[in-house]
């Protein structure tokens, strides 16, 4: 955990008390409509279909069990007994009064939450590997990083009026788990022939109207500037992106049409003037933000202990354990993925009474911390390899241990026209069906890992297009429509998917997917060989020709 | 999506005057008092683009009652129940179409 001080808590309780009297002036009228929604928005209040949304960060997804009962707080006292995590390491509250806010609010920042910088055209919450700091192949933790972006960039008066919204997102893992190549900036940890780590640059991903994969203009910068060759690229951006058109605005669009070769020009040229001044790291400082981030005390322990080989005869315990629990850093410890994504449910949905739960066991079994992953799961870090079998009975009791973390029925879904004001179709009903479609996991399993994407309209939010398949609500004549990519991936070697065919009406979505799965298990050259190395290797053709051939 | 705040208004059929309530943000409709409602049952339905930009013009001149007012399709029925007009006017009216967590 890091341990904030009386610098980061002064900010968070004088925004509180600001937010708190702007809503006053707003629900007395001093306000119009027109001038208090860019304030409310700097906070993370949105106004969708039956109320506002309150949108909370969680800075590089790290949650302590003490925030974690104030999430549960604020959903059980001013929402509806559930919070919705997001694909960016937020949660959100669908149900908040406007008038509670201040409260909701001031409740929030006594455990160190808050939604500035959760929408606007600012830079949004800085994300990371969920796994960060435990994960076996990663350089080093790279929150530490993600921590001296966030208070860098928090409230930085230059950059708090951008053209757009801006997002950044790093990782120090060989296996790229914050999809950093979809970012406006997505940085890569690695270590160079000298045995130095550094970052690789990659600017201008993003998806929404206009999908594009970073491209990297600094294959190697060095930690001292970081924050110089941020700020240079921030500037660069800030100068010359378009403010006339909003789907213009992103930087992606800027660096597209700059050319990323040119645009790296002007990053280079502005970082020469400013990379030896007050930006430059001072190493003290990093190793201060170091310091801050609290690690367990890890006891002594031998992998694979024998609670571990005794329960393992438990059919549904190994099915589990295989496909839940990861590898940690540390011997005798593991990484226990908690799916949001039960059969039948919400993508990404908790209620308060899981979230309490869920802190009494990250208390008990994870040092009290919990991870927030871009997936729309929970994680524990920090479990003890003999804890299992207990910590398992523990979230089978609350309905956090579907064995299905990465497998077609972990869908990753936005809100859709449930909820979300912008939206042209739902996503929650299409995500809930496909999971009972694939409810036999035996089937699942054969599928293997295989990741759905959801999104209720252009925006994206839902990440379809580099989904392994990605479904994108549309409106047809006022009907439900959905079109289908394949082949779409956020990993190391991101690409977006590629177009199946014509929109299918929102009756015939879930046979379309289980047409493809079909489709897949026929096409695989062999057992092993994953969904989307399928549909690189064969293309989307045949699978156009089952999905359609019956339509 | 064209969100129906930013649409030309070009009325074919029976409409409505919706907005959010600002205190909570619940759906509300305009009534034929001047007042705001939760029951669309209640609400003054206008069928062409005069009157329903007049019902609009009156709604947008409060500035504290409610927000993001706009003209929304509703049917009726051969009994005049009045009904939201497509499915995102029916599940502001009714809610979510899927069960929320905890309460499925």
């Amino acid at each position: 955990m890091y341990i904030y001080d009386d610098f980061d808590r002064t900010l968070v309780q004088e925004r509180v008390r600001e937010f708190g009297d702007q809503v006053n002036r707003r629900l007395s009228g001093e306000l119009t409509e027109e001038e208090f929604k860019p304030l409310r928005l700097m906070n993370g209040v949105y106004l969708q279909l039956h109320a506002y949304m309150l949108r909370i960060a969680i800075p590089y997804g790290t949650l302590s069990s003490d925030q974690m009962r104030m999430l549960a707080h604020v959903a059980r006292r001013y929402d509806r007994n559930y919070g919705h995590f997001t694909t960016r390491q937020n949660i959100q509250f669908n149900w908040i009064k406007l008038k509670e806010l201040p409260d909701a609010m001031a409740d929030l920042a006594r455990a160190g939450l808050h939604g500035m910088q959760t929408s606007g055209n600012c830079v949004r919450n800085v994300t990371t590997d969920q796994w960060a700091g435990v994960a076996p192949d990663e350089i080093e933790d790279p929150r530490i990083w993600a921590e001296l972006l966030r208070q860098h960039l928090t409230l930085h008066p230059e950059f708090s009026f951008l053209p757009r919204k801006f997002k950044v997102a790093l990782t120090a893992a060989a296996h790229d788990r914050a999809a950093v190549k979809i970012h406006d900036i997505g940085l890569r940890m690695h270590r160079n022939g000298a045995g130095e780590t550094g970052f690789e640059v990659i600017v201008g991903g993003g998806l929404g109207r206009t999908p594009f994969i970073g491209k990297t203009i600094k294959p190697f910068l060095p930690k001292r500037d970081l924050l110089s060759y941020v700020e240079a690229i921030m500037r660069t951006y800030n100068q010359y992106g378009r403010r006339d058109n909003i789907y213009k605005a992103r930087m992606k669009i800027l660096v597209h049409e700059l050319g990323a070769e040119k645009f790296a020009g002007e990053v280079e040229e502005e970082w020469q003037s400013i990379k030896d001044g007050p930006l430059a790291l001072d190493p003290a400082v990093v190793a201060d933000i170091a310091a801050r981030f609290r690690y367990p005390q890890y006891e002594l322990l031998a992998d694979n202990p024998s609670e571990l080989a005794r329960a393992r005869e438990d059919n549904r315990f190994r099915l589990w354990l295989d496909n839940s629990v990861t590898n940690h850093k540390v011997a005798g410890y593991a990484i226990v993925t908690l799916s949001l994504k039960p059969e039948g449910g919400p993508p990404g949905d908790a209620t308060a009474a899981q979230m309490d739960t869920i802190a009494e066991l990250a208390d008990r079994y994870s040092h009290g911390e919990i991870r927030v992953g871009h997936e729309q799961n929970l994680a524990l870090p920090h479990v003890a390899q003999r804890d299992l079998p207990t910590l398992w009975r523990a979230l089978d009791g609350i309905g956090v241990a579907t064995p299905n973390v990465n497998l077609i029925s972990d869908i990753i879904a936005c809100p859709g026209l449930d909820y979300c004001s912008l939206a042209n179709a739902r996503s929650i009903p299409v995500a809930e069906e496909i999971t009972r479609r694939f409810r036999d996991l035996d089937l699942a399993r054969n599928v293997g890992p295989l990741h759905i994407n959801i999104s209720g309209c252009i925006n994206a939010c839902g990440h379809h297009h580099i989904g392994h398949i990605g479904i994108l609500g549309v409106e047809k004549n006022g009907e439900e429509y959905y079109q289908v990519t394949l082949g779409g991936r956020a990993d190391d070697s991101a690409e977006l998917g590629t177009i199946l065919g014509p929109a299918v009406p929102y009756a015939e979505i879930a046979d379309v997917v289980e047409d493809i799965a079909t489709a897949y298990l026929e096409l695989r050259a062999r057992p092993g060989e994953l969904f989307v190395d399928t549909v690189q290797r064969v293309g989307v053709d045949p699978f156009r020709e089952r999905v359609y051939a019956a339509r | 999506m064209t969100s129906p705040l930013q649409q030309k208004l070009k009325v074919t059929g029976p409409v409505v005057v919706t907005a959010n309530r600002l205190g909570d943000g619940a759906v509300v409709y305009r009534a034929a008092d001047g007042t705001w409602t939760k029951d669309l049952a209640v609400a003054v339905v206008v069928t062409t683009t005069p009157a329903a930009l007049e019902l609009l013009a009156a709604a947008t001149t409060e500035k504290v009652a409610v927000v993001d007012a706009y003209v929304a399709p509703v049917e009726l029925t051969t009994q005049q129940q009045v009904l939201p007009g497509n499915l995102r006017e029916r599940i502001r009216s009714s809610g979510p179409t899927v069960a929320l967590p905890g309460q499925g």
